[in-house]
């Protein structure tokens, strides 16, 4: 501890349980533990003497951002440093003509678009989050948006980083050049959760604000429909910048929320953005509202200005503290499914929802198949807690029976351990677990998390175990 | 540890070949791994010039053919590694669709080897990467292994993405069975304008052109012309040719053009060059880098971010310039006696060694494409 605070600047080491207590959980708040210390770095120097003292002495490093991902990514452990990068805040430099910001890892999402908006430019990914999430969290995560169908995940739009490994040696991938020699480590950091680096500067790509936008609202009388007409859409060759659609619960606890002006008789609403230039969005709208006719809309809705364009998406946005007004608790899912299932699934997660006794609303990014479940319960009605989860697995397993992913944004974090044992086997969680021993032999960057071990995935059946071999039987299990 | 070891079922692995043309390759990587023999993957051999002399006895892959998987309306095609790239794209067209990164299509090349070699076309700034267009592939690894990553979906945050790992692996990992791509509708509409202007100038006005909102979707300059392709609907395209100016290509002459700059520089570029005989580089620079004719430049592509150099200087000076400018060069053609690839970082080349050892652990893949590691 003295050596850490040698490391650090006066006030940079927090070590009482007071002030431990707001780093005890990150978004995903059924969890809590109080960690040895936090780190609070200012710069990479810093950050990288905080590596080296923890790595020599063996103490778990846990690096965390803004603290709003949802999968419990930077939660603490008793015997572990949290080390903060909330703190490495610069924006380095915008360039306007290369079309690059060069920024530290605790720099807010949007900050990078409100500092590139004086040039017409913006950082596409838009988690919803982006007010207070940063930068170095979204790179851990490879967060996404309701904007990425068109524009990508944050893996697509980070040029390169520069990092610290485990034991504090420095790392320097990518950068205003595209690609990078050798192999593609950029795309293996990120999205990595904290196992593999700690990132220290993040170099991304902004784009050209596009001029104008304009949303579609369409109603329709079943899922069924809603899912055709996405499928329509897509397959009349169009890419939205945004397609969202909800079910009738979440619509009904959105409109009484914000009133967004959404019918509250539809079994689903659909919301299509175009963006671009004025004459590709008139000729986009035009082709998108033909699209849902075809399909059986029961009403439409496009915005004239961008007052409503704000209003109709305001709903959608406001979904997740909408639902949080009409249940105790609630618990989000973010599994991803190939879009012709869409149907089945719903149909499937009713079942699952009568089957445990919890009600399901759903929201979901439609163009990319990235549902979005919300399961109602009672924190304090005892064995609820335990429901929801359980509905949750189930959720996900029919995910990944259908040939999707158990999440498609969130990340795994400690959340989703055990679906990771329903969508990987063995031969996969070994290569993980040997990737991360290749970046941190040690273990000692966010030990636990996103990759379960062989024995908890034995525990709970979902891998085959019984004589043979292992991959990489050398290897420490964590 | 041990006993868990002993727990797992090694036998599973017969049942993760998809077909008896996998077997056959996995039992041959099996054998090379037991024997400590090196193979070399090969699938049309059509960018067999491209960077180093391979090493073993070639693995073939031809005989894995075929799509696996296509809907339209998903976006998604998965596809066998051995597949012609013709095929393909043959496919998708039919289907109004295409591969967002436009691959080289040299004669023979297969869907492996786009994988393999990651290079990525003219439209590359403006619709990503091949690595960005991947969504998961199956791959067999150096103990003979099949191993899936990824998948069909287009967001995925379950596990490392050791999926996007393989492009422009050059097959060290391991050879890839079948992979899943996202891909695009076609453009209704696609124009290539043309415009003569000097090297400074056309970066100056690409670069400022890739910062506004329009449907940009290549920006090279050759010979002495700017060359700016808009794509898009007929409403977005008309508009945009409006304010940008410029001659317009014939479309077949514009198709050959961005035909032959995707992995070379466009075909007249070499064809103009007096010094032809001089090794080709490839620079990847920052996009608004200085000309560099004095280093010998013969053609810019990807906005600025791509250089074409002909150059007899030393593989050191080249490389010397590429870094001092914040980017990376690597020999692409001629008969260099230097590495293929941009040296690493020790730091890097270290993670590489161990990478490689973890896919690979017999190197029964060591191409030589990777001496930078």
């Amino acid at each position: 501890m003295l050596q850490l605070a040698a490391a650090l600047p006066a006030d940079g080491l927090i070590a009482d349980a007071e002030r431990l207590s707001p780093y005890a959980s990150d978004g995903l708040s059924m969890y809590r533990e109080l960690p040895l210390a936090v780190a609070l770095p200012q710069t990479a120097a810093e950050a990288q003497s905080v590596l080296r003292v923890c790595h020599a002495a063996g103490v778990p490093v846990i690096a965390r951002g803004a603290g709003t991902g949802l999968a419990g990514g930077a939660l603490p452990r008793s015997d572990a440093v949290v080390l903060s990068l909330a703190r490495l805040k610069r924006i380095v430099r915008v360039d306007p003509l290369a079309r690059v910001a060069v920024v530290e890892p605790g720099v807010r999402n949007a900050a990078i678009s409100e500092a590139a908006a004086a040039y017409g430019l913006y950082y596409a990914p838009d988690p919803s989050s982006q007010i207070a999430c940063t930068i170095g969290g979204n790179v851990a995560e490879n967060s996404g948006g309701v904007h990425c169908l068109k524009y990508g995940l944050t893996v697509h739009n980070v040029m390169g980083v520069r990092g610290l490994l485990a034991d504090g040696s420095e790392l320097v991938i990518g950068g205003a050049a595209p690609d990078a020699s050798g192999l593609d480590v950029l795309a293996l950091l990120i999205g990595s959760e904290g196992l593999l680096a700690v990132i220290t500067e993040v170099t991304v790509r902004l784009l050209p604000r596009p001029r104008v936008a304009q949303v579609v609202m369409a109603s329709f009388a079943s899922v069924e429909d809603a899912g055709d007409a996405v499928a329509g859409i897509i397959g009349a060759g169009i890419i939205p910048a945004g397609l969202e659609m909800m079910d009738a619960l979440a619509t009904r606890a959105v409109e009484d929320f914000v009133h967004a002006g959404y019918p509250l008789d539809a079994a689903a609403i659909l919301l299509a953005e175009s963006d671009g230039t004025a004459d590709e969005v008139a000729d986009e709208i035009a082709r998108i509202e033909a699209v849902c006719r075809q399909h059986g809309a029961t009403s439409l809705t496009t915005s004239q200005s961008e007052a409503q364009r704000l209003k109709l998406w305001a709903g959608r946005k406001a979904a997740f503290p909408a639902v949080g007004r009409i249940t105790p608790d609630y618990y989000c899912m973010d599994g991803t499914i190939p879009k012709k299932h869409l149907s089945a699934v719903l149909r499937r997660i009713a079942e699952l929802s009568e089957r445990h006794g919890l009600a399901c609303a759903n929201v979901f990014h439609a163009g990319d198949g990235n549902l979005h479940p919300l399961i109602f319960y009672n924190a304090n009605q005892s064995g609820d807690l335990e429901r929801a989860e359980a509905f949750g697995l189930d959720i996900l397993r029919a995910c990944v029976e259908a040939g999707g992913t158990i999440t498609g944004e969130h990340g795994v974090g400690v959340e989703k351990l055990d679906a990771m044992c329903v969508q990987f086997a063995a031969p996969e969680l070994a290569a993980f677990h040997a990737v991360k021993a290749a970046f941190d032999p040690a273990g000692v960057l966010n030990p636990g998390k996103a990759v379960p071990t062989l024995h908890r995935c034995a525990e709970m059946g979902a891998v085959h175990v019984h004589g043979g071999q292992v991959l990489h039987p050398q290897l420490p299990r964590f | 540890m041990d006993t868990l070891a002993s727990q797992i079922e090694g036998g599973a692995q017969t049942a993760r070949v998809a077909s008896p043309e996998e077997a056959l390759l996995a039992d041959a990587v099996r054998t090379a791994a037991a024997e400590g023999r090196v193979l070399h993957i090969v699938g049309g051999g059509s960018k067999a010039g491209l960077g180093g002399v391979p090493r073993g006895s070639p693995l073939l892959t031809s005989a894995l053919s075929g799509i696996v998987d296509y809907d339209p309306a998903e976006l998604v095609v998965t596809v066998r590694a051995g597949t012609p790239l013709a095929v393909l794209q043959g496919e998708l067209a039919r289907h109004g669709q295409m591969l967002p990164f436009e691959p080289p299509d040299w004669p023979g090349a297969t869907v492996g080897g786009v994988i393999a070699s990651g290079i990525s076309g003219p439209r590359r700034p403006f619709a990503g990467s091949v690595r960005d267009a991947l969504l998961g592939v199956r791959l067999l690894d150096g103990r003979g292994q099949v191993l899936q990553f990824g998948g069909r979906v287009m967001k995925n945050v379950a596990g490392f993405d050791l999926f996007r790992l393989q492009a422009g692996a050059w097959g060290r990992l391991g050879v890839v069975l079948e992979a899943s791509f996202r891909v695009l509708p076609r453009p209704e509409s696609e124009v290539t304008v043309t415009q003569r202007l000097s090297a400074a100038e056309a970066l100056e006005r690409m670069n400022r052109l890739a910062g506004q909102p329009l449907p940009l979707s290549a920006a090279a300059h050759v010979g002495g012309v700017l060359h700016l392709r808009v794509s898009g609907s007929n409403a977005g395209v008309t508009a945009a040719l409006s304010s940008l100016g410029g001659d317009r290509l014939p479309v077949d002459v514009a198709a050959a053009f961005w035909a032959g700059s995707a992995g070379l520089p466009p075909t007249a570029a070499i064809e103009s060059d007096a010094s032809v005989a001089a090794p080709l580089w490839r620079l990847a620079v920052p996009s608004t880098t200085r000309s560099l004719a004095a280093e010998g430049e013969v053609a810019i592509d990807w906005v600025g971010g791509l250089r074409w150099l002909r150059s007899d200087a030393p593989a050191e000076v080249v490389r010397a310039l590429a870094a001092g400018l914040g980017g990376h060069a690597a020999a692409w053609r001629g008969n260099l006696a230097c590495p293929v690839m941009h040296p690493l970082d020790p730091v890097t080349a270290q993670l590489h060694r161990r990478l490689f050892a973890v896919f690979d652990p017999h190197s029964v893949f060591d191409h030589g494409r990777f001496d930078a590691a």
